[in-house]
């Protein structure tokens, strides 16, 4: 049997400042699955992310991606296996071009120039952004920019996707298209959101985090059909006509 | 449009033109750089007397401002920019060197005006050909082809997040600065104190920003060595570029045009 895509053991993470974010999350995720975290401000959701990347490495707990042990000695492996998109695609985008910014993270592969460019360009088209190529991102919208940022990262390969907010200052039409894209992509897919209904239509499975501990795990039907849950922690219902979408491709 | 608005507009400006395809954003970075350099390094060897000697060499930077469609806007406003700079290398020289040097007309220019017309001209011409460089090349470029010619990565890498934390302070500086005229009285000055709070809060929220980004690029494998794409090659064209332009370098350095011309439409010396 395969190694889970995420594996989280007794996660604990606190601040410098001593405030505990994390207190002992343990969570498993397989591969090909679509998976929503959602919570309130606060709830630990990004810090979490953070963990799955490397960006912060566990104080107590461990986490494994693909089977492999995220430590300093592994960072570089696991960062090629797990994509992170930032809730805000400024701080991700910071070179003079659209080409240039994707082709960051091959380059930094260590592939060759023209295999970097190849990689751009099906990043790009897989996000639907092909004609931004020449273009400077602070000339872009919102939407542009977050499927740029996406394609930044498709373009690095990776098994795992992970998305922090991804629908933060979109607009319907570019909520719309994040929402087709995610359901195209074939990657396991891990969003974090307080968007109940983008979970709704783009993930089949739903964990919730309050207080930097996971509370509840299930379809995202069943979990904001639970009121007393959703008061809890914190949580508005979707819009009670929305409907599950037909869910990502599941591989 | 504040003040903070136009120098982040003028941040980008420069970026923006490097992208646009012109006869100069095709020369390699390499060939721009060397061809500068040598602009640069021609104008420092003339003598601080000499002016008009200096005069054919402003064919440089117009000829490769329209090349490269800079607009005259940005060059006024750079070299207004550098204005203070050259005024303070100069100006004390009329007051130290009082010596007679020329008579204009009825008007006797001391040696301490004619050096410091020289540095105002220097100035002019070496911040002109600079900004043509940036806004023919821009600094992505202009780093891939600082590497090239041997200079170390680590300095590329440094002028590559000195420009983006540019950016990233100019950007927290203008919300910061809107934030602040929204809600401030209108007509009043920013009182020392308040500025004293603002200063503070733009350098704890630069850091911040500075923070995620760096996280951002870690996320995308990042390991301290900046990698670029390189798309430039070497052509017979930039050979040219730089054979003539070096070559017409070497001629108003060998030989007074000004002078020459003026003896040939005089028949002076003949």
């Amino acid at each position: 049997m395969s190694a889970p895509a995420v594996d989280v053991r007794a996660l604990v993470h606190a601040y410098a400042d001593g405030t505990p974010a994390l207190r002992g999350v343990d969570l498993r995720i397989d591969a090909g699955e679509a998976v929503a975290i959602v919570g309130a401000n606060g709830a630990g959701k990004s810090t979490l992310l953070k963990h799955l990347n490397g960006l912060l490495l566990a104080g107590s707990g461990s986490v494994y991606i693909d089977g492999i042990a995220l430590t300093r000695a592994s960072l570089a492996d696991v960062r090629r296996r797990v994509g992170y998109v930032f809730q805000d695609a400024d701080d991700q985008l910071f070179m003079p071009t659209v080409q240039d910014d994707v082709a960051f993270g091959p380059m930094n592969l260590g592939l060759a120039a023209d295999e970097a460019q190849a990689r751009v360009a099906a990043a790009l088209q897989a996000v639907g952004a092909a004609h931004l190529a020449l273009r400077a991102p602070y000339r872009l919208s919102g939407g542009e920019k977050r499927a740029v940022a996406i394609a930044g990262v498709l373009a690095m390969a990776p098994s795992i996707l992970v998305l922090d907010e991804p629908s933060t200052g979109l607009d319907p039409a570019g909520r719309r298209r994040l929402i087709e894209l995610l359901g195209r992509l074939p990657q396991t897919r891990i969003v974090a959101t307080h968007d109940l209904g983008l979970v709704l239509q783009s993930c089949p499975r739903a964990l919730v985090l309050h207080e930097g501990r996971v509370v509840a795990d299930g379809t995202p039907a069943r979990l904001f059909a639970d009121a007393e849950l959703l008061r809890r922690c914190q949580l508005e219902p979707p819009y009670e006509g929305l409907k599950p979408g037909p869910g990502p491709s599941a591989n | 449009m504040s003040r903070l608005a136009a120098a982040l507009q003028d941040l980008r400006a420069l970026d923006a033109l490097a992208l646009r395809d012109t006869a100069l954003a095709r020369r390699d970075p390499r060939a721009k750089l060397a061809v500068t350099l040598c602009f640069i390094v021609t104008v420092l060897s003339f003598g601080r007397y000499q002016v008009a000697a200096l005069l054919p060499l402003a064919l440089f930077p117009t000829v490769l401002s329209a090349q490269a469609q800079v607009p005259g806007r940005v060059l006024r406003r750079t070299l207004w920019l550098a204005s203070p700079f050259a005024l303070m290398v100069g100006l004390a020289n009329p007051w130290f060197d009082r010596t007679p040097m020329l008579a204009l007309g009825g008007l006797e220019l001391s040696a301490g005006w004619v050096s410091f017309g020289s540095i105002v001209l220097r100035v002019t011409l070496t911040v002109s050909a600079t900004v043509v460089l940036l806004g023919s090349t821009g600094m992505h470029a202009l780093c891939v082809g600082l590497s090239h010619l041997g200079v170390p990565r680590v300095f590329t890498a440094q002028l590559l997040f000195l420009q983006r934390y540019l950016h990233v302070l100019a950007e927290e500086a203008l919300r910061m600065s809107t934030a602040h005229r929204l809600r401030a009285a209108p007509g009043r000055r920013l009182a020392l104190s308040v500025y004293a709070s603002l200063m503070g809060q733009l350098l704890l929220r630069a850091f911040d920003r500075a923070d995620r980004v760096h996280q951002a690029m870690l996320a995308r494998g990042f390991d301290g060595e900046l990698r670029v794409a390189d798309r430039w090659r070497w052509t017979g064209a930039d050979t040219r570029f730089v054979g003539l332009w070096c070559g017409y370098f070497a001629l108003v350095r060998a030989v007074d045009l000004p002078l020459a011309l003026g003896r040939l439409i005089t028949g002076a010396g003949a």
